[in-house]
């Protein structure tokens, strides 16, 4: 069963399989980046294949080992659901290569492209959401290649500008909450009034709460409004 | 939910204009296990859009990995799905086993069977009760978790810890099991039946659960296989994968047990699964402490892979020397990658390891049935409404630890 797998693959694709080995059992073929696509879609649809169960994508760097072979290897699990078997295909791409995407092989690639992208900075072409999944947005660097040191300190990072805030749901005092997004600047100048209420009038800052944006703007309060009672 | 049909002489009239509201959920939100976010856009409670992003518990264990020895890799691999820890680690060994081409001794493979199997049951006791207690049901959950800490206790007995074990080594076990072990399970084999039976009544029944689960969070069979989703979650669906069976490993071919299966694929089936893996598992403690044999070796004899014994290491040059480089190289195994797949609790977890010939790990990939399981949600959540996010969420089992990694 286990040979029957690289041997189709050799026969439908002949030279463009590069390598193909068994070790322990694990059956791998390796093919060029530009086959990668074909390849995979080949063996989701051939009727002996059937590799329609997507198991994972990964990828390994070997930085040493450039510039006689590229420099990360990308690898696809697959198996079987009704043949039970499995195969191993990788490629092997450069710093900076693109690499063909397999969601519309495989809908199950979506995230584990977006890890390998996230962890090792290879970007597939075509993918529908190419974004980082694990790590922000703002992470500087691929934190699993081998030149990542594991103890390198990350950039504190601004706060992120929200497009449109009135379209996020209603969210403090003028909304009803009793709570406010926090004013980092106005804590650090002694303004702030959500620290504690307690804190705050000792510190002579007035209340909390929804009547505290009412005083910062110097309205008079609704108990204060004269002729009201 | 149900929603509440009424009938309108004049539905526009009561209609307000409404636009897709944009709310964050998590992460930290009660329903998010562990920590998630997830963006969801909503016409009025219904989900139009949601984007889900894990992430937040990431911890670095892959590359924490490539930093130490072989066997300095288990305590992360607990810290995995920290649910179920024995069966990471036992996920773990069995990958470095077959790139260094051997097999543990029989009673040693038993011996994670049983440990592994009681950690399943633990997994899907915290699933099960933590969905029920997300829809109100507080009891069956008191009940389950009391289950898992007669379990606990078992496994604590056994490896000195009740839940991050690092129990595992390449080639064997820390230690022998225990005189009591077999007694210990099929003591406690009976009452954790009966919690299961006396909460399945308290639930499989109950209008409540039945509308928030029933129906709710269809997953479809095929678009399940193409996302690759494994584990308890897959066989809802109505598949019969399930690794234990369709490549047996640790001797697993020599029980008899069932796979479970469901029929639509909604979050009543997922949980009806685990209640009956529960079973099965007892099932198979029961066999695999019948079959154990109580003596003879539980690690491979070969000084190279495991510790010597302390009176070698403390009496004889050789007992040192291999001591020594076990502690300060590592074990070394050949140059080359494999990559071996159990079934944790979640699904196939599977480690893909590369090793080139030192006694550090090249690269430790660890395939997390839950995070692949996690990205189909979105397709389940689709044009529900905000409140059965808790329960399909909940019957995903995302386990953060696991998730992200």
């Amino acid at each position: 069963m286990s040979v029957a797998v690289l041997a189709r693959l050799q026969a439908e694709f002949g030279a463009k399989i590069l390598e193909t080995s068994s070790f322990r059992g694990d059956d791998e073929a390796i093919v060029a980046p530009s086959d990668w696509a074909a390849v995979a879609a080949f063996l989701r649809a051939d009727s002996e294949l059937v590799m329609d169960h997507f198991i994972d994508i990964t990828a390994i760097d070997y930085p040493e080992r450039t510039p006689q072979l590229p420099r990360f290897d990308v690898v696809l699990l697959v198996r079987s659901m009704s043949k039970n078997h499995r195969v191993r295909l990788k490629t092997r791409v450069q710093d900076g290569e693109e690499l063909d995407t397999l969601v519309p092989v495989w809908r199950g690639a979506n995230w584990t492209e977006r890890e390998v992208f996230d962890m090792f900075g290879i970007r597939f072409r075509g993918h529908p959401d190419m974004r980082r999944i694990l790590l922000y947005e703002e992470f500087v660097g691929y934190p699993l290649r081998k030149d990542y040191p594991i103890d390198k300190t990350q950039p504190l990072i601004e706060y992120r500008k929200e497009d449109n805030l009135e379209k996020l749901p209603p969210f403090g005092p003028t909304e009803g909450q009793p709570w406010n997004r926090i004013d980092w600047q106005a804590r650090l100048e002694g303004r702030d009034m959500q620290v504690s209420p307690a804190i705050a009038v000792q510190q002579g800052q007035k209340h909390a709460l929804s009547e505290s944006s009412a005083r910062a703007e110097g309205k008079p309060l609704p108990d204060e409004i004269p002729g009201k009672n | 939910m149900e929603r509440i049909e009424e009938e309108l002489e004049d539905e526009s009239a009561l209609e307000l204009p409404t636009e897709p509201m944009r709310l964050n959920m998590g992460p930290s939100h009660p329903a998010m296990h562990g920590t998630i976010r997830m963006v969801l856009d909503l016409d009025g409670e219904i989900i139009k859009d949601v984007d889900i992003q894990p992430g937040y518990l990431h911890r670095g264990f892959e590359k924490s990995c490539e930093r130490g020895t072989w066997a300095q890799v288990y305590p992360y691999a607990d810290r995995l799905n920290y649910v179920s820890p024995m069966l990471n680690n036992v996920g773990f060994s069995l990958a470095v086993e077959k790139l260094i081409g051997i097999t543990v001794p029989e009673r040693c493979a038993y011996y994670r069977v049983i440990l592994g199997e009681l950690a399943r049951i633990a997994d899907h006791l915290t699933c099960n009760g933590a969905g029920a207690m997300e829809l109100g049901a507080f009891t069956p959950f008191l009940w389950f978790l009391k289950v898992r800490d007669w379990i606990w206790d078992i496994l604590e007995r056994e490896t000195g810890a009740r839940m991050t074990h690092s129990f595992g080594r390449i080639g064997g076990m820390a230690k022998p099991p225990t005189e009591t072990l077999k007694q210990d399970v099929l003591d406690i084999l009976p009452q954790v039946e009966k919690v299961l039976l006396e909460a399945e009544g308290m639930l499989l029944r109950n209008r409540i659960f039945i509308d928030r689960t029933q129906g709710i969070g269809i997953l479809k069979k095929d678009l399940a296989i193409e996302m690759g989703v494994t584990g308890a979650m897959l066989r809802s669906t109505g598949v019969d994968y399930d690794v234990r069976k369709a490549h047996p490993y640790s001797l697993y071919e020599r029980f008899d047990f069932e796979v479970p299966i469901g029929h639509d694929g909604d979050n009543y089936d997922r949980f009806l699964v685990r209640t009956e893996e529960m079973r099965q598992s007892m099932r198979i403690l029961e066999q695999a402490v019948a079959q154990m044999p109580d003596d003879g070796p539980i690690n491979v004899e070969d000084v190279r892979i495991m510790m010597p014994p302390k009176d070698q290491v403390y009496n004889t040059i050789e007992g040192t020397i291999a001591h020594f480089k076990l502690v300060m190289e590592g074990l070394k195994p050949p140059v080359g990658e494999v990559y071996s797949y159990t079934e944790a609790g979640n699904g196939d977890m599977g480690f893909y390891i590369v090793s080139d010939g030192s006694g550090t790990p090249y690269r430790v990939r660890c395939r997390p049935p839950c995070f692949i399981n996690l990205a189909i949600c979105r397709d389940m959540l689709l044009d529900e409404m905000i409140a059965d996010i808790v329960p399909t969420f909940g019957s995903v089992n995302m386990i953060g630890g696991e998730c992200d990694r």
